[in-house]
């Protein structure tokens, strides 16, 4: 299994997930530039968090332009794994890749602290060694992370499972209280409605690590591992 | 000859015009002026502080590369890894534009940094506001918070750490310091050099626009009234292009195909090329035309003098120009040849074939030093022989004085701050921000840094050398409680106007106070910077040095921070063998300002116990032996327990016996104390480790749940003291 980082200009989180699959899942993995088209041999592409072109339209805006990004939507069609994490997930949205938008927290600060994530879905390509209804501590980094989709479109995603992560308390109790961005539905991660598209803002590769506080991160990364090395086998 | 007016515009006395037509032989034109305008202003030439700065000894094994010689020193960490560190002020755009000036200060010192080789590791931040409770440093302290937020975020550098303290002395005068530390591998280190004749000067990034012209010599050397006519001299950044210039620049950095590189920051490309022609020892032709605009219709002075930010300047040998070039191509950024390395020592400016400026590289780089005869202040020693006497113990007891100082802004959490910084991302971040000092893990070995920014002004006013001295003692101690071994210092000298003999005497003493406790604490000053004519309405800020230090810990898994861990440990306090501390240790204390609204007293250290003490602290945390260490200081031992407390959810109980007076005993801040809490099974050992070192400990009580309590003086339950202290700086309005 092979495992793509793209780095768009602006991606500052590209070397913190390259190091969790080198070090932490000891798998192969390459960077991706943002101009190169071509993704044959990877398994996974994940597109990590940063300011890619300074988010200065709109976040992801004008990474979706980016020549890999054709390739990442052909990629996804054909059932490739596609994870993005913050700055990624919004690229994700804003490639239609993905349901709804990310737009300003409703506080209007950026925020840098642990969240609790109850985990909705273990039945997931990403989830699949974690338990539904597991809360894990992982911590978020961003300004505009409050999911927004309308009413059909967060029904349709409601009924297809497709939400993955929720904020909670340490419990696993879902309200504002627990809402660090004012996110509808709390909602902290989604896919695709195939399944094998991930988007989050929480940064697990941030927690994979004791001396950094926690490994509740790990638990995403080895689902994706297991369900690709079950594909080769 | 010129106008004092114009004279006046570029901080340039009509003595300093004279000494110019004298070296020249000639007038200078206006251009020429402007660019001695740059050169000679504080900010760049530092007049008044340069015979003061050699007072810092710089000899230490680890040191690679001598202060003096680069933009900063660069210590060896072992392992073929090297660190360098810079703290710099950005006080006087950050006043006039709070959000842009933070966030270009943030943008300068990375820019610093990475500008040797090494890659931004870490960001630190040192702010001073008048009192919060005032809308406009409500305003200023607001917009400078969303400055580094917005700016450091986007460039993916953890901001792990530093201090806010309010004043009114900094009303209309914050300051804003911004310390950066950065890692290389001492092969890939680049110096701000043109080299010898024949190479090409090579701008990199942004296009030079009409912002920030004057910066150097109108905002940062001198003091003014009015601030909104300034407005359009402070620049803007853009740090996703930041961003993409450090990858840029470190790729080329590590090709080995560099001959220098440099950044442009104040006084933009008049202060990069000339210093790196004088670092090379060689001459420079401009030419300015070739400079990318982004406004149209500069004037050559404008080009020279424009403070645009995101920019650097690169010396390259023709051979290697494609090279280089390649890289920034695929970058996206714009790479331009301006100009190119002569033989002449003089520096050439042409546009368009025709010479606009022609002057010798030495003369620029070589501005007047003023030493002034320092006069000591009159306050000082009215404040020194204050009457304690006068000092009533409050009526309201010792649980409601504790709520009042969490409560006062100095003292209570900056959470509400920190938490807008992005802290964590590169994966590093070991101890987090609201510690004494943050550590972060060096990835591929077991070694740790720990960085730490103090300066405490009102101590400094009170008595500029002990203050200078507490400065380094309380960085360094800081930096101990986790486990590191402070190795070199940083500093940023903010004060007033250096010209009135009061002010140069409080940057004097400070400067002789902070280079003995360098030499004594065996850890060199490697960098600094200069901040003076901190003034509004003649009104001058508290002397204020701002110490940046970083620790190395060999073994970064043995660290501590400052929270209780366990119910049951017992909590010591280091450094002290009762608690009954002289009344005079309330000088500059907290207590004493925000109970009794007053700053007096003459504050003091014991170095030689201090240092036992820190060592004692390392000794202890290196040996496993320690669940929490938490530097004991502003607002006095029960502050310090109260915050190990709410930082680890935990609760206190214990006893003072044997005290005078509860104020003193509770919010004294005799310096050289640290809170330690450890397994009762590790008594033995730790008793042995205090004994060998000769350091004094005393048992205050043990760790519980639920309440605060101290013996006949305090019981308040948790959740009271940690709301209080949690709630304190929450913006009123979001």
């Amino acid at each position: 299994m092979k495992f793509g980082v793209v780095v768009f200009p602006g991606t500052w989180s590209d070397k913190d997930c390259f190091y969790v699959i080198d070090q932490v899942l000891h798998q192969p993995v390459e960077y991706i530039w943002h101009k190169d088209t071509n993704l044959t041999g990877f398994d996974c592409i994940i597109l990590p968090g940063g300011f890619s072109y300074g988010d200065y339209l709109r976040c992801g805006a004008i990474a979706k332009f980016s020549p890999v990004m054709k390739s990442v939507e052909a990629f996804a069609n054909a059932g490739g794994l596609v994870y993005g994490i913050c700055n990624g997930f919004q690229i994700l949205c804003e490639s239609g890749l993905l349901p709804g938008v990310l737009i300003r927290n409703d506080h209007l600060q950026f925020r840098c602290e642990w969240t609790n994530l109850r985990i909705e879905n273990s039945d997931s390509p990403f989830t699949s060694k974690a338990e539904t209804g597991q809360v894990i501590s992982v911590p978020i980094s961003h300004g505009e992370g409050n999911y927004f989709a309308d009413g059909a479109t967060l029904d349709e995603i409601e009924k297809n499972d497709q939400v993955i992560f929720r904020y909670s308390s340490p419990e696993g109790c879902i309200d504002m209280d627990n809402n660090p961005n004012g996110s509808l539905n709390n909602i902290a991660g989604i896919t695709n409605r195939e399944g094998n598209v991930l988007g989050m803002m929480p940064h697990p590769e941030r927690c994979c690590d004791p001396l950094l506080g926690s490994t509740d991160g790990e638990v995403i990364f080895r689902s994706i591992s297991d369900t690709l090395s079950m594909r080769s086998s | 000859m010129f106008d004092k007016q114009v004279l006046d515009e570029l901080a340039l006395s009509e003595p300093e015009y004279g000494m110019i037509v004298d070296r020249l032989g000639r007038e200078p034109n206006h251009l020429e002026l402007g660019l001695f305008g740059s050169l000679w202003s504080e900010h760049c030439g530092y007049k008044h502080s340069k015979p003061l700065l050699k007072m810092f000894t710089s000899d230490s094994p680890r040191l690679l590369v001598n202060p003096g010689d680069e933009n900063a020193g660069v210590v060896d960490i072992g392992e073929g890894l090297a660190i360098v560190f810079k703290v710099e002020s950005h006080n006087h755009p950050s006043a006039i534009e709070p959000y842009e000036g933070a966030a270009t200060g943030v943008g300068g010192i990375v820019r610093d940094i990475f500008a040797m080789g090494a890659r931004p590791i870490a960001l630190l931040n040192s702010l001073r506001f008048g009192s919060v409770n005032k809308p406009h440093n409500r305003y200023l302290f607001d917009g400078v918070v969303s400055g580094i937020s917005g700016y450091g975020n986007c460039i993916g550098v953890p901001n792990v750490g530093g201090e806010i303290v309010f004043a009114e002395s900094y009303s209309g005068n914050p300051l804003v310091n911004a310390m950066c530390i950065g890692i290389l591998r001492q092969e890939d280190m680049t110096r701000a050099t043109t080299g010898g004749e024949g190479n090409l000067l090579v701008l990199v990034g942004s296009g030079t626009g009409r912002d920030g012209i004057h910066g150097a010599s109108g905002l940062a050397s001198r003091t003014f009234d009015d601030d909104r006519e300034l407005r359009p001299t402070v620049q803007v950044g853009n740090p996703f292009l930041e961003k993409v210039l450090i990858e840029a620049c470190l790729e080329a950095a590590s090709s080995g195909k560099l001959v220098g590189l440099q950044d442009l920051g104040a006084a933009g490309l008049t202060s990069a090329a000339v210093e790196c022609a004088a670092n090379g020892n060689a001459g420079i032709q401009l030419y300015i035309d070739k400079v990318p605009r982004r406004d149209a219709g500069m004037e050559p002075y404008e080009v020279m003098l424009s403070e645009t930010q995101e920019r650097m300047l690169l010396t390259v040998t023709p051979e290697n120009l494609d090279f280089i070039s390649g890289i920034f191509d695929k970058w996206d950024v714009a790479c331009n040849v301006i100009g190119r390395t002569t033989n002449t020592l003089r520096t050439e400016i042409f546009e368009e074939g025709i010479l606009k400026g022609d002057l010798p590289v030495d003369v620029l780089t070589d501005p007047p030093l003023y030493e002034i005869d320092g006069i000591r202040p009159g306050y000082m020693d009215e404040l020194h022989s204050f009457d304690w006497d006068s000092i009533d113990i409050p009526a309201e007891g010792p649980s409601e004085t504790l709520l009042k100082i969490l409560a006062s802004p100095n003292i209570s959490s900056k959470h509400p701050v920190f938490r807008q910084y992005d802290h964590q991302v590169q994966t590093n971040t070991v101890i987090s921000p609201g510690n004494d000092a943050s550590l972060i893990r060096i990835k591929g070995t077991t070694k740790g840094l720990a960085a730490s920014t103090d300066g405490n002004g009102r101590l400094c006013y009170l008595n500029p050398y002990v203050g200078g001295i507490i400065a380094v003692a309380e960085a360094c101690r800081n930096v101990s409680c986790t486990g590191a071994d402070p190795i070199a210092l940083t500093n940023c000298l903010n004060f007033g106007n250096p010209e009135k003999p009061e002010i140069y005497y409080q940057l004097q003493n400070c400067v002789q106070g902070m280079a003995h406790a360098s030499e004594v604490f065996g850890s060199p000053v490697i960098s600094g910077n200069v901040s003076l004519y901190n003034e509004t309405r003649d009104q001058a800020i508290y002397p204020t040095p701002v110490i940046g230090a970083v620790g190395l810990t060999e073994n970064v898994d043995k660290n501590c921070d400052i929270a209780f861990k366990n119910e049951g440990d017992v909590v010591f306090l280091l450094g002290a063998d009762s608690f009954q501390e002289p009344i005079s240790s309330l000088s500059g204390s907290e207590y004493l300002e925000v109970i009794h609204g007053k700053v007096a007293g003459n504050p003091s250290i014991d170095l030689e116990l201090e240092l036992k003490v820190q060592k004692s602290c390392r000794s202890l945390i290196g040996a496993g032996l320690l669940s929490s260490a938490h530097d004991c200081s502003d607002g006095g031992l029960v502050v310090a327990l109260a915050e190990s407390c709410i930082s680890g959810g935990l609760g206190f109980m214990g006893s003072l016996p044997n005290i005078e007076r509860w104020d003193v005993a509770l919010f004294g801040e005799r310096q050289s104390r640290i809170v330690l809490s450890l397994n009762p099974e590790n008594l033995e050992e730790f008793n042995l480790i205090c004994s060998v070192n000769e350091v004094p400990s005393i048992q205050i009580g043990t760790v519980h749940a639920g309440s605060f309590k101290i013996e006949g003086l305090v019981d308040i339950n948790m959740r009271k003291i940690s709301d209080t202290w949690k709630n304190a700086l929450e913006p009123s309005t979001v």
